[in-house]
């Protein structure tokens, strides 16, 4: 499984990073050019914009928690060979669900009673959301591509309509989102109210449980053997349709964390861009870390950092803060470039050895 | 809602429609050849800004509709080169394509943002244009509509009645065979690509100079990209049908601004979003039917089978696949 072949050697490996890291920087310095701006100055707000303080390392992990846990969910998809690019609306179902019960835990006296129901209904709901896509495949033939994109585009449809219309604020509804909620009901945070523990520990725990899940039990090698052969895993007597939407569903349930991460710990209400972007950026995250469970963390926090560093960029710069997905797509194509030429070259000498 | 004219609507959704009749065009050729160029998001906001910025700077809309198409073909070019060539994923390069096109679109754009540019006007063709009802549909339009009208049944023609159409839906097909019949594949789908990717870029300059003018964060047309590829895809890859497509996606828009006049207690945004899933819902409920009552005709009736066929149509076979030739 995976686009890029795995072996390499120590020394080629090096040569492959150093060309990647030029790639990037040459890349982004040109695109900053263009813009008509000195690239240090850009690239040293960034650095500090993202770990020139605790506060700010705070910030990087609040981002790093939900982008963590989209990349972890989609690694189960695409062990099945699955593009699970709804994750996006997944994790904006898992923030509506969360949404609802906390509504529903205004009233109720126990708070962290209420907030654990939140975190599940978040995975119910991303789940539920997935396993629609998962269904749209295997029962109407509907590549999970466009059915996953449909359900983002319906699923952002539900969140506007959910803001303006039956959750709206007292008086008006408006783009700020609903009502803030009670300050019990907040996911417990340190370091100006960013950084929350509980995220950081459920996020770590989610990996352990992907890793052992895909490495290590029969469900695991299921979903690897009918990624890598639909038709042999078939005929080896497993049903190809019923783990496709498995699989999703705990992509899901992983994507729907997520948001009612973003829900109780982050905004504290729903608002309509609850999900971020991350579920696209973590598309990014687990191609860099070649579909693997212990690459994604360290992709996706460096991938937090630039997306924090990237914030101030407009106050002091007076750039759009898009540099940081410039530097992050310029990354994955880089990397793209550099394996693609290295099979290309493998390739070609086996021909000719062959030949 | 009194002052309803279906003329009026129905010029608004020829004018409306027209660069994402230019889209999706675009994207069936690529497509037909067997190459998934799923950049179009970003194409078309990068393309759209870059024709905005060349055609505020130089005051020439032909040098802007020309950058735009020039940048569409580029971004394919990349998926065409990486995809074809390298033997990489086409989704993995598209889609990384999309997010980035799109950051580079809002990060170069910022400083044309809301400027008020050069914009193409209506060029209605004498004498015809007093035509009764086609007259103002049709022939009172601005360029980039009447090239989106033309270039329908010119793409229907080209890949279902010439010698170079039959060659790259062979490709499409089957690479492997087209390849032994000596067929230079490799290239003559990356050439394709970058046919479709011009197409895409002239869209995304039609966005930006003619029907949501100007640039911004957001343009406007932010998902377009994606209702096109949809389009194609439920749209059976016939270019005539995935045409029809891109047209009751534009009638859905207009609906909603239409809409938004008549209850003014809704958010505006609502309507602004409401077409995008009520359009895939579309798509897959008219996919859904089809291919049941494909299944419960053919038992019926094998002339019945054939009418569902041709309505239906299906995916080129060697869709998204990288060929080696070895």
């Amino acid at each position: 499984m995976g686009l890029l072949p795995e072996n390499s050697r120590p020394k080629e490996f090096l040569l492959e990073v150093f060309f990647i890291a030029g790639g990037v920087f040459c890349l982004t310095s040109l695109v900053l050019l263009v813009a008509g701006e000195p690239p240090w100055p850009a690239f040293y707000h960034l650095f500090v914009g993202a770990l020139g303080s605790w506060s700010k390392l705070a910030q990087v992990l609040m981002v790093w928690i939900p982008l963590t846990l989209c990349a972890c969910g989609l690694i189960y998809s695409f062990r099945i060979g699955l593009w699970n690019i709804g994750v996006e609306g997944q994790v904006v179902a898992g923030a509506i669900a969360s949404t609802a019960v906390l509504r529903f835990g205004v009233e109720s006296g126990s708070p962290s009673l209420m907030l654990v129901m939140a975190f599940a209904a978040g995975i119910l709901g991303g789940s539920l959301w997935a396993t629609l896509a998962g269904f749209l495949k295997t029962k109407g033939g509907v590549n999970e591509i466009f059915g996953g994109l449909g359900l983002n585009f319906v699923a952002q449809g539900i969140t506007l309509w959910l803001i303006f219309g039956p959750w709206k604020r007292p008086g008006v509804g408006s783009m700020s989102g609903t009502e803030l909620f009670p300050e019990s009901l907040w996911l417990p945070t340190f370091l100006s109210g960013r950084f929350s523990p509980v995220g950081l520990v459920v996020t770590v725990l989610a990996l352990v449980v992907a890793a052992w899940v895909l490495n290590r039990t029969r469900l695991g090698l299921a979903l690897k053997g009918i990624g890598s052969n639909t038709r042999a895993a078939y005929l080896h007597g497993l049903n190809p349709n019923t783990y496709f939407v498995l699989a999703m569903g705990m992509a899901g349930g992983c994507a729907g964390l997520a948001g009612a991460f973003q829900v109780t710990g982050v905004y504290h209400r729903l608002i309509p861009v609850i999900s971020s972007n991350y579920g696209y950026l973590a598309l990014l995250v687990v191609m860099l870390a070649n579909y693997q469970v212990w690459g994604s963390p360290w992709i996706a926090f460096f991938f937090a950092c630039l997306n924090v560093g990237s914030i101030q960029l407009p106050i002091v710069l007076k750039l759009d803060s898009s540099l940081s997905g410039i530097i992050q797509g310029a990354l994955v194509l880089t990397t793209l470039l550099v394996y693609g030429l290295r099979s290309a070259g493998a390739r070609r000498k086996a021909r000719r050895a062959g030949g | 809602m009194t002052d309803f004219d279906l003329t009026i609507l129905l010029a608004s959704i020829v004018a409306g429609a027209a660069p994402i009749v230019l889209a999706v065009l675009g994207e069936t050729i690529s497509e037909k050849g067997g190459v998934i160029n799923l950049s179009l998001d970003g194409s078309i906001l990068l393309s759209a800004m870059v024709a905005f910025a060349i055609a505020y700077q130089s005051g020439s809309l032909f040098l802007g509709f020309a950058g735009g198409a020039l940048v569409g073909a580029m971004m394919a070019a990349v998926v065409g080169f990486f995809s074809v060539f390298l033997g990489l994923s086409q989704v993995a390069v598209g889609f990384v394509l999309t997010l980035t096109g799109r950051d580079l679109a809002y990060f170069l754009g910022n400083p044309y943002a809301r400027l008020y540019g050069p914009q193409t006007g209506l060029l209605p063709i004498p004498w015809l244009q007093d035509i009764p009802v086609l007259g103002p549909i049709f022939l009172d339009q601005s360029f980039p509509a009447y090239l989106s009208l033309l270039l329908i049944p010119f793409v229907w023609w080209y890949l279902y009645k010439t010698p170079m159409g039959l060659r790259v839906r062979a490709i499409g097909e089957n690479p492997q065979a087209a390849y032994a019949r000596g067929t230079n594949t490799r290239s003559i789908q990356f050439w394709y690509t970058v046919a479709g990717g011009l197409l895409v870029g002239l869209a995304g300059a039609t966005f930006s100079l003619c029907t949501k003018t100007g640039w911004g964060r957001p343009q406007g047309a932010e998902g377009t990209g994606w209702i096109a590829l949809a389009i194609v895809i439920f749209g059976g890859w016939h270019p005539v049908k995935t045409a029809l497509g891109a047209y009751l996606f534009a009638f859905l828009q207009i609906m909603g601004i239409h809409f938004q006049g008549w209850w003014p207690s809704v958010p505006a945004q609502v309507f602004q979003v409401a077409p995008f899933p009520l359009m895939i819902f579309t798509l897959i409920v008219m996919y859904l039917a089809q291919r049941s009552s494909a299944k419960t005709s053919s038992r019926a009736s094998p002339w019945l089978r054939g009418m569902v066929r041709i309505l239906s149509g299906s995916s080129p076979a060697g869709l998204g696949r990288s060929f080696r030739p070895e």
